[in-house]
């Protein structure tokens, strides 16, 4: 019990101090937020939004600006920690390596979902779409889920090398594939209710979630070991 | 001979298996049956199997597509097995095995999705088509891609090789995820078909020593890149106590 207890509070500890490094700097929720307007922008101009195409254009736009986005929090998980050189301090407290992994993963949650939910009305805005309709939330938290548990991870890897910017993305969206496709699809079944036969796309995502969130938190004290 | 009795000093894992004097026995043995395989495979596919009635001798692209996907795919297994034993062990030896499966399979996935491309365009009438299949043999080109890139940028070192096992951890689970979310999602499209009816047994039989041929091929470039990851490491080893005095 005083085990769990301890664990919960090396989290809470990290995250707390994490949360309190970005409100002081603002660096990372602004730039995320940024570019997923600007994203959005671009969208519209770059396809013709019609009422008939409205479906199959707008999810992908907003996954696309949500996952885009998502990467530029994901690079700092580690490389703020290694700039300020409080990253070897961090590995020297006696703190377990998953607590690490699981605090640095609600941190991203929480620094995306922050954005997600600030950019989600703008977007219903700008493309005219009812988005705060049935499984909207969970569909986004989830999804958000899947691409931080394994952003997470890779960040690291990453961030242990000179071409952090480039690897980063080459080792995540690849294997974040099946929560694009998921998450974009079920968003669409949203837009466009009653299409019949959809393969249980919510299902998919939380199964993705729950095989690499236990996958990664094992795995995470190999890569943060120097 | 005497660089490699010294090569035994500096490094601690060779000590355990001293190199043996039969390894290129084994890839003698391997390079010989493989060119042969390789004779007797161009033989067939070209001479003794029968030509496609619709597709003409386009079809014979098949023989060599579907043994180098096979390898392509049986390679990152291999990958990911490397990294599982060097989780587990600790041993560099796992690690060489797994860069030289990286290094290899990532030519023969490459060669499959061009060849591949070259036959879709002939019998589909398109270079690419967003099959199961094709997506998940591109996203595992991909991760090919990023686990070369990853290694060559992090270098030999021992945090170079546990991001490996990771990645290819990660990315051998996630490729059946990949082929099946893809799946679902081609349901309200179907691609083009392949011809799935009942082959010749010659086509069969043609295909199945070109695969065994392929894979003999593919087991003396895993000899010889193993050999060459270990004489890198050892080349290494030895730069460092040259020039730093140090063996790490």
């Amino acid at each position: 019990m005083s085990t769990a207890r301890t664990f919960l509070t090396q989290i809470a500890a990290i995250l707390a101090k994490d949360i309190r490094s970005e409100l002081r700097s603002k660096q990372t929720w602004i730039s995320m937020g940024m570019f997923a307007l600007l994203v959005l922008v671009i969208f519209n101009f770059a396809f013709d939004l019609r009422v008939d195409n409205k479906a199959a254009v707008v999810p992908g736009a907003l996954w696309v600006a949500f996952i885009f986005a998502s990467r530029r929090g994901l690079g700092r998980t580690i490389a703020a920690e290694q700039d300020g050189g409080s990253l070897d301090r961090l590995l020297l407290c006696p703190v377990d390596r998953k607590a690490i992994y699981l605090a640095k993963l609600l941190g991203n949650l929480l620094f995306i979902g922050v954005v997600e939910i600030v950019a989600l009305p703008i977007f219903a805005a700008l493309f005219d779409v009812p988005l705060f309709v049935g499984q909207l939330i969970p569909i986004v938290l989830l999804g958000t889920l899947g691409v931080a548990t394994i952003g997470t991870l890779f960040s690291v890897m990453a961030a242990a090398t000179r071409a952090r910017e480039l690897l980063l993305p080459l080792l995540v969206f690849p294997l974040i594939v099946p929560i694009v496709i998921a998450a974009v699809r079920a968003t669409g079944s949203l837009l466009v209710p009653g299409g019949a036969n959809e393969p249980p796309w919510l299902g998919l995502i939380i199964a993705f979630d729950i095989i690499f969130l236990s996958l990664a938190t094992l795995l995470f004290q190999y890569v943060i070991e120097e | 001979m005497a660089l490699a009795k010294r090569e035994t000093r500096i490094e601690p894992q060779s000590t355990k298996a001293p190199p043996r004097a039969g390894v290129p026995v084994a890839s003698l043995i391997l390079g010989g049956l493989s060119f042969i395989g390789m004779m007797i495979s161009i033989w067939m596919i070209f001479l003794y199997a029968p030509t496609e009635a619709v597709q003409g001798d386009v079809q014979r692209i098949f023989y060599f597509h579907v043994p180098m996907a096979w390898i392509g795919m049986l390679a990152f297994g291999i990958v990911a097995v490397g990294g599982i034993g060097y989780l587990i062990k600790k041993d560099e030896r796992w690690d060489w095995v797994a860069r030289a499966a990286a290094e290899s399979g990532a030519v023969f996935i490459t060669l499959a999705i061009i060849l591949g491309s070259i036959w879709g365009k002939q019998t589909w009438g398109t270079w690419w088509t967003w099959d199961p299949k094709l997506t998940a043999v591109l996203v595992l080109w991909f991760m090919y891609i990023a686990y070369l890139m990853l290694r060559s940028y992090m270098g030999r070192s021992t945090s170079s090789a546990y991001a490996g096992a990771v990645l290819a951890i990660v990315g051998v689970i996630d490729v059946p995820i990949i082929y099946m979310s893809v799946q679902w999602w081609r349901t309200l499209h179907p691609g083009p078909e392949v011809a799935n009816g009942d082959l010749p047994a010659s086509v069969v039989l043609t295909l199945m020593v070109a695969l065994v041929t392929f894979t003999l091929f593919y087991s003396f470039l895993m000899v010889q890149l193993y050999n060459l990851q270990k004489l890198q490491a050892q080349a290494q080893r030895l730069r460092a106590h040259v020039e730093y005095g140090l063996e790490d």
